[in-house]
């Protein structure tokens, strides 16, 4: 924690009468960056030319864009990346506290368990969660629920939970770090205050280990949404698997799959819009002024067009 | 009258390292009480053991009369739980070198944070006092701004604010003013001054020889873990009578 600002209202030094006069240079000339920029636009151009030259018929993807399968599946799959996403950041949270707990009890289960989660591909727990059917034939919760496992264990349940507890284990070591990065003498100045143990990590460590936690999950998230794509394989319909069942019905296999890279690229770059949001505001209060936002940032430059300022790579 | 600290041979170690061995020492109600010595020496360990951010190894620790961290029943001593520490710490406002102010939070709210979150006032009572506190240590119109936007001397008297917020029969300082440009400290120590006249029980660890002098009413010397001397100020900063408080006096004076 520096020092900042100033003390008590400094007199303001006296102001020049006249401004002094702006320097007028020759700037240093890039010749590199002309000629990389050169390379780079040549290299794109044939590798769009090659693609347009192959055998793929383009027109199939805006004819099946906004089919009706097709945004089904795009629903599916934020459905499931918001619902996993919300398991993997409460079981995150969950088994970072508990991991980071004075009991040796619940710290060992939070090891384990993300021992366990993370050290298997999130494929193979799918199937495991998806045949789980072998080691318990009913499920029986008392009088509450009682079912056949196979019918209880829905795509939409074994995709959830395959995602989200597999989630959960990532989720709960980047929290883990957040909460770490907290300066001890939060805590110590909130036990000081009185405050219980909860209330400490609620109102002071959690809220502050956000900054730390949040550009990691952003990530998560996008992360999350490419893998939903996995589910397909538990008979989960999602954007992915109608994008192969139209290709295989339509005959335009491979145009489906670019199909739906594009959609998955839309949906990562709104995401990522979202993330830059979030970031700054948990920015706040942690620098003096938040940084721009990004239609701010489109303004100021726009406005200095045509006076470009020095330093400006 | 019981004095408002009393410690009885007071250890403390951690691991290997024995920092304190054997504090005895007392501190009445109403005292500004300086707690001055080189650094290692063990004045903010004996500090912090005081609310229990650190726990005694030996010795007894009273606060006003009881046994901190413990309970006594019979000759067997039971740990207290989290909660009941806490309940205790209500009462005993503490103020950091570093000032660990919540800087996710306006000075407003930092001040508001332990009313409503642990007395569970209301949020209008809260901030009542809180204008009135920040009116106090002079910061009335930095109440929306947060910490980073304040300077060392701003944070610090919000600080205070803070603690005093929870209205602490005790207040304890650890070198308050350390970390602060020299041209601040005269604030922050100002909002001290009007605490100990106003009858606050204070317990200040301070390189701070002339608020020490002027504002105190006790002072002890610590080297090494154990109080070398302790008198009323004026007699032990003017006439030391150990080499060792001569020696640290003749290079901090």
């Amino acid at each position: 924690m520096k020092k900042t600002g100033t003390a008590d209202q400094p007199p303001t030094p006296p102001t020049p009468a006249a401004g002094p006069e702006a320097i007028k240079a020759i700037p240093v000339r890039h010749y590199g960056r002309y000629l990389s920029a050169a390379i780079a636009l040549g290299a794109f151009a044939a590798i769009v030319y090659a693609f347009s030259q192959g055998k793929i018929n383009w027109d199939a993807i805006p004819d099946y864009f906004f089919d009706d399968r097709i945004l089904n599946g795009v629903g599916q799959t934020l459905l499931l990346t918001v619902l996993s996403m919300a398991i993997g950041v409460v079981g995150g949270i969950l088994l970072a506290v508990m991991r980071l707990s004075k009991n040796p009890v619940t710290s060992s289960i939070a090891w384990f368990y993300i021992w366990f989660f993370r050290g298997t591909p999130v494929l193979v727990q799918l199937f495991v969660w998806f045949n789980l059917g072998l080691v318990f034939e009913y499920i029986n919760l008392g009088p509450v629920y009682k079912d056949e496992w196979s019918s209880f264990m829905t795509p939409l349940l074994t995709a959830l939970l395959g995602l989200g507890l597999n989630e959960a284990a990532y989720m709960a070591e980047i929290c883990r770090a957040g909460l770490l990065s907290v300066d001890e003498g939060q805590t110590e100045a909130s036990q000081a205050l009185g405050m219980s143990h909860s209330k400490t990590l609620r109102r002071i460590v959690v809220p502050q280990a956000m900054r730390v936690i949040v550009p990691p999950t952003g990530n998560e998230v996008i992360n999350m949404l490419k893998t939903t794509s996995l589910v397909a394989a538990v008979q989960f319909s999602e954007l992915f698997r109608y994008a192969q069942d139209i290709g295989q019905t339509s005959g335009a296999p491979v145009e489906m799959y670019f199909l739906a890279a594009a959609w998955y690229l839309i949906m990562t770059s709104v995401l990522s819009v979202g993330q830059y949001y979030l970031e700054r505001y948990y920015a706040r209060g942690s620098s003096r002024t938040l940084p721009p936002t990004p239609l701010q940032k489109i303004r100021a430059n726009v406005l200095s067009v045509g006076r470009p300022k020095g330093g400006m790579a | 009258m019981t004095a408002m600290v009393k410690a009885e041979g007071v250890h403390k170690s951690f691991g290997a390292a024995h920092i304190l061995k054997g504090i005895d020492l007392e501190v009445a109600k109403g005292e500004v009480f300086c707690l001055i010595g080189p650094s290692g020496s063990g004045k903010s360990t004996f500090l912090r053991c005081i609310n229990h951010l650190e726990q005694v190894s030996a010795g007894r620790l009273y606060v006003d009369g009881e046994l901190v961290g413990y309970r006594q029943k019979g000759d067997k001593l039971y740990e207290l739980k989290d909660s009941e520490v806490a309940l205790k710490r209500r009462d005993i406002g503490m103020v950091f070198q570093r000032f660990n102010l919540f800087p996710h939070m306006t000075a407003m709210e930092n001040v508001m944070e332990a009313p409503v979150q642990v007395r569970g006032e209301s949020r209008a009572v809260a901030r009542e006092r809180a204008i009135s506190l920040l009116d106090r240590v002079g910061l009335s119109d930095k109440a929306k701004n947060y910490p980073s936007q304040l300077s060392g001397g701003q944070q610090q008297r919000v600080a205070i604010a803070r603690a005093l917020a929870m209205e602490p029969k005790l207040m304890l300082f650890d070198e308050p003013t350390s970390a602060l440009d020299p041209e601040l400290v005269g604030d922050v120590l100002d909002v001290m001054r009007g605490l100990a006249e106003d009858g606050m029980t204070m317990i200040v660890v301070t390189h701070e020889m002339g608020f020490a002098r002027e504002v105190g009413d006790a002072l002890v010397f610590m080297d090494d873990g154990v109080v070398v001397e302790s008198g009323h100020p004026r007699d032990v900063l003017t006439n030391p009578q150990h080499d060792r408080t001569k020696s640290f006096l003749s290079k901090v004076l």
